[in-house]
C-alpha cells in the first residue's frame, strides 16, 4: 500500500515536472526564433551581425571648431524635429573666465554655429564640446524603462523600440546627460542611435561624416586596428560624469574639468 | 506640429544659466505630481484603519470603515493621472505583459494590483460580509441580487462565521501594513533611485514619502469624518477626533524631522549640485516649498495642534482648529509632491541653470483634468458609502424605510 502511494506520488511529481518543463518549451523555441529574426534584415543588401561589433565614439575637443555641422547633419539624417527643443546631438561652447566663472551656451544646439562673441573680456580658456548619447555600458535609461523598450544592443548601441515605448519619460529623467527627448509627434522617447541605419551598412554616423575637422571618430572599440582604438591609445581620455558609473562609450580627448 | 510645441518657445526666455537643449520641455508635470499625492492618501488612510484592527486603538473605531472606503476610493483614481500622462496610454498593458524586471516603474502594476485585490478589496469584503448578507436578505429584486453577488452568495452569518470574518480582517490588515508601506515607499523609490537627479536621489526618499503619506491620509480621514458625520446627522465623537489629531501630530513630527534631516544632510555634504539646488529653493521653489510646504503645511498646523494640546481649548474651537490644520496639511502635502516631482526638473542636470514649468488650464496636462481627478475620489467615496454604509446594515435599512410614504 505504502509503495503504491509512493509510486503514485512519484507519478504525480513526474507529470508535474513535465508540465513545468513544458511551459518553457514554447519560450525557448520563440527565443530561437527571435535570434533568427534579429539578423533577418528587411534590406537584403545588409549582412550585419551585432555580435561581431562593439561601437563607440571618440571626440577630440581640441579639434572641434563649433561649426555645428554635426548637429545640422543629424537633424536632417534622422528627421529630428527642427525646433530648438529636440536634439540627438548638439555642441556646447565653454568660456572659463579669469574669476573662475564658467559660461556655457549652445544656441539652437549650434546648428547655425556660434555667431555672437562673448561679452566678457577676461576669458581664461574657451572650447567647444560636442554632446550626444553616451551609449553607456551601464545605462540608467535601460534600467528604468518599465517595458524594456530601450535596450543595449549586442554591438553596444543603446536603442529605443518605438513600437514598445509607452512614452512614460522615465528614461529621460534617468539620463544624466540630457541626451533624450520625447518626440512631439510620435510621443515616444528618442535619442542618438549612432545612425544605426548607416552603421549596419558599413557607413559612419552622419555627424562623423559631416565634421570638417575630424573631431569625431567612430569605430570599433575591441579591434586594435580601428581608428577609435588608436584614438584611445594616443590621447588622454575622459568621459562625462564618471562618478555616476554609467560607463560611457563616448570618449573625450582633452576634456576640461569644467565640462558638465 | 506647430501647435504641439508652441508652448515651449516662451520658456526659452525664462531659462537662467545654461540647461541642456532637450531639457526645455518638462516631462512630468501636474499629473505626475497627483499620482504620489493620491497613492499617499491611500496608504495613509489604510494605515489609520489598521491602527484600529491591529493595534486596537478603540477610540478610532468610528473612522475605521471610513478610512477603508477612502483608501479604496483614492486607489481607484490613483493610476489615472499616470495613464493620462503617458505618451501612449493604449500601450500601457505592456507593463504587465513584458515588464522590465530591473525597472522600478514596471513593478507599479503588480504592487497596485496586489494592494487593490489582496488587501483592500479582500479586507472590505470580510468586514462587510455580514452586512451584505443581511441587506441581501432584507431587500428585493435587483438590489437583492446586487448584494447577493457582492457577498459572493455567502449566507452564513452565524457567530462562528462572523468570528472568522473578524479573524480574516485582522490577518489581512497585518499583511496590509507592509503592503501599504510597500505601495508608497515604492513610489518614493521611483524617484529616490534616479542617480542622475540629485534632488530625487536620496535613500530617505521612500521613508519621507511614507511618513508624509500617513500624515496626508490621517488628515484626509479627519476632514472627511468632520464633514460626513454631520451630513449623516450623527454626533462627532470628540475622543476619536482628539485621537486623530494626536496621531496626526506625532506622525507630522516624524515626517518633519526626516525632512529636516534630509535638508541638513544635503547642506552639510555640500555636493556638486548644492549651488544649483540652493538657487532653485531660493527662487523658483521659494513659494511652494518654503512658504506653502514648510511654513503653511507643516509648522503652522504643528503649532496649532500643539497649542490645542497645551491649552484647554473648548470643543467647538478645537474642531475648527483641527479642521483648519487638516486642510493646511493637505495643501502642504500636495505641495511636497509638487516640489519633488516638478522641482526635480526645474534645474538642469548640467547643474548650470534653471528652467520654468508653465501650467496650462486645458489639455491633458492641464489644471482642469487634475481638478477633475482630485474630485473623482470623493464622488467614488460617496457611491461606495451608499453601497457599503459605514454604519452597517442598520443604517441601510433605516435609509430605505425613511422615504417610503
Amino acid at each position: 500500500m505504502r509503495n503504491l502511494i509512493n509510486a503514485k506520488r512519484r507519478d504525480v511529481l513526474k507529470s508535474l515536472m513535465g508540465l513545468v518543463a513544458g511551459l518553457f518549451v514554447p519560450k525557448s523555441i520563440m527565443a530561437e526564433k527571435d535570434q533568427q529574426k534579429r539578423f533577418d534584415w528587411a534590406d537584403d543588401s545588409i549582412h550585419y551581425d551585432p555580435h561581431d561589433h562593439k561601437w563607440g565614439m571618440g571626440i577630440d575637443i581640441d579639434n572641434c571648431i563649433g561649426c555645428g555641422r554635426c548637429s545640422a547633419a543629424c537633424k536632417i539624417e534622422n528627421d529630428v524635429p527642427r525646433e530648438p527643443f529636440f536634439f540627438r546631438t548638439w555642441v556646447e561652447r565653454y568660456h572659463i573666465l579669469e574669476n573662475g566663472e564658467t559660461i556655457i551656451d549652445s544656441p539652437n544646439g549650434a546648428i547655425d554655429g556660434f555667431n555672437k562673441k562673448p561679452d566678457e573680456e577676461d576669458v581664461l580658456r574657451s572650447f567647444f564640446v560636442p554632446k550626444l548619447c553616451n551609449h553607456c555600458d551601464n545605462p540608467p535609461c535601460v534600467q528604468v524603462c518599465p517595458v524594456g523598450a530601450t535596450y543595449e544592443s549586442a554591438d553596444g548601441v543603446v536603442l529605443v523600440d518605438s513600437e514598445y515605448c509607452i512614452g512614460c519619460s522615465y528614461c529621460i529623467q534617468a539620463c544624466p546627460y540630457g541626451a533624450r527627448f520625447l518626440h512631439p509627434v510620435t510621443r515616444t522617447a528618442e535619442k542618438c542611435t549612432f545612425c544605426y541605419h548607416r552603421i549596419v551598412r558599413g557607413n559612419d554616423p552622419a555627424c562623423v561624416e559631416a565634421c570638417p575637422t575630424q573631431a569625431r571618430i567612430f569605430g570599433e572599440l575591441e579591434q586594435k586596428a580601428s581608428p577609435l582604438h588608436r584614438f584611445k591609445r594616443m590621447n588622454r581620455i575622459g568621459v562625462l560624469k564618471p562618478a555616476l558609473n554609467t560607463e560611457p562609450k563616448v570618449f573625450y580627448a582633452h576634456l576640461d574639468m569644467e565640462v558638465k | 506640429m506647430d501647435e504641439l510645441i508652441q508652448h515651449l518657445y516662451p520658456l526659452l526666455k525664462s531659462v537662467t544659466g545654461y540647461i541642456y537643449p532637450n531639457e526645455i520641455e518638462l516631462h512630468w508635470g501636474l499629473l505626475v505630481s497627483l499620482y504620489p499625492y493620491l497613492t499617499g492618501l491611500v496608504a495613509g488612510a489604510f494605515i489609520l484603519a489598521s491602527l484600529v484592527k491591529v493595534f486596537n486603538v478603540k477610540e478610532l473605531q468610528p473612522t475605521y470603515r471610513l478610512s477603508m472606503l477612502t483608501a479604496l476610493a483614492f486607489l481607484i483614481v490613483a493610476p489615472l493621472p499616470l495613464l493620462l500622462h503617458l505618451g501612449h496610454p493604449e500601450k500601457s498593458y505592456e507593463i504587465f505583459l513584458t515588464p522590465n524586471t530591473n525597472s522600478a516603474m514596471a513593478m507599479f502594476g503588480f504592487v497596485y494590483a496586489w494592494y487593490l485585490m489582496a488587501v483592500l478589496l479582500l479586507e472590505l469584503w470580510f468586514d462587510y460580509r455580514k452586512d451584505m448578507v443581511i441587506i441581501a436578505k432584507s431587500s428585493r429584486g435587483l438590489k437583492k441580487w446586487f448584494y447577493k453577488i457582492l457577498s459572493l452568495f455567502s449566507k452564513d452569518i452565524s457567530d462562528k462565521s462572523v468570528a472568522f470574518d473578524h479573524k480574516a480582517v485582522r490577518i489581512i490588515t497585518i499583511i496590509g501594513i507592509p503592503s501599504a508601506f510597500l505601495l508608497h515607499g515604492y513610489v518614493g523609490f521611483i524617484f529616490g533611485s534616479i542617480k542622475a537627479n540629485p534632488w530625487w536621489s536620496s535613500v530617505l526618499m521612500p521613508i519621507v514619502f511614507l511618513f508624509s503619506a500617513i500624515v496626508s491620509g490621517i488628515a484626509m480621514v479627519l476632514l472627511l469624518y468632520m464633514v460626513i458625520t454631520p451630513i449623516r446627522k450623527q454626533q462627532l465623537d470628540m475622543i476619536c477626533l482628539d485621537k486623530l489629531a494626536s496621531y496626526l501630530f506625532y506622525i507630522m513630527i516624524v515626517d518633519f524631522s526626516l525632512e529636516v534631516l534630509d535638508f541638513i544632510h544635503r547642506v552639510y555634504e555640500s555636493e556638486e549640485s548644492i549651488k544649483i539646488l540652493a538657487s532653485m529653493v531660493q527662487t523658483k521653489l521659494f513659494g511652494s516649498l518654503v512658504i506653502i510646504q514648510v511654513i503653511m503645511g507643516m509648522i503652522l498646523p504643528l503649532a496649532t495642534i500643539a497649542g490645542v494640546k497645551i491649552f484647554k481649548v473648548p470643543a467647538d474651537l478645537r474642531k475648527l482648529l483641527y479642521f483648519m490644520s487638516a486642510i493646511l496639511v493637505q495643501i502642504g502635502i500636495f505641495s511636497t509632491r509638487w516640489n519633488v516631482v516638478v522641482g526635480g526638473q526645474l534645474f538642469s542636470k548640467s547643474f548650470m541653470g534653471l528652467t520654468t514649468y508653465k501650467m496650462t488650464f486645458f489639455g491633458l496636462e492641464g489644471l482642469l483634468i487634475s481638478i477633475t481627478l482630485l474630485i473623482m475620489p470623493f464622488f467614488i467615496l460617496w457611491i461606495l458609502m451608499k453601497i457599503l454604509p459605514p454604519g452597517g446594515s442598520e443604517t441601510q435599512e433605516a435609509a430605505i424605510q425613511v422615504p417610503s410614504p
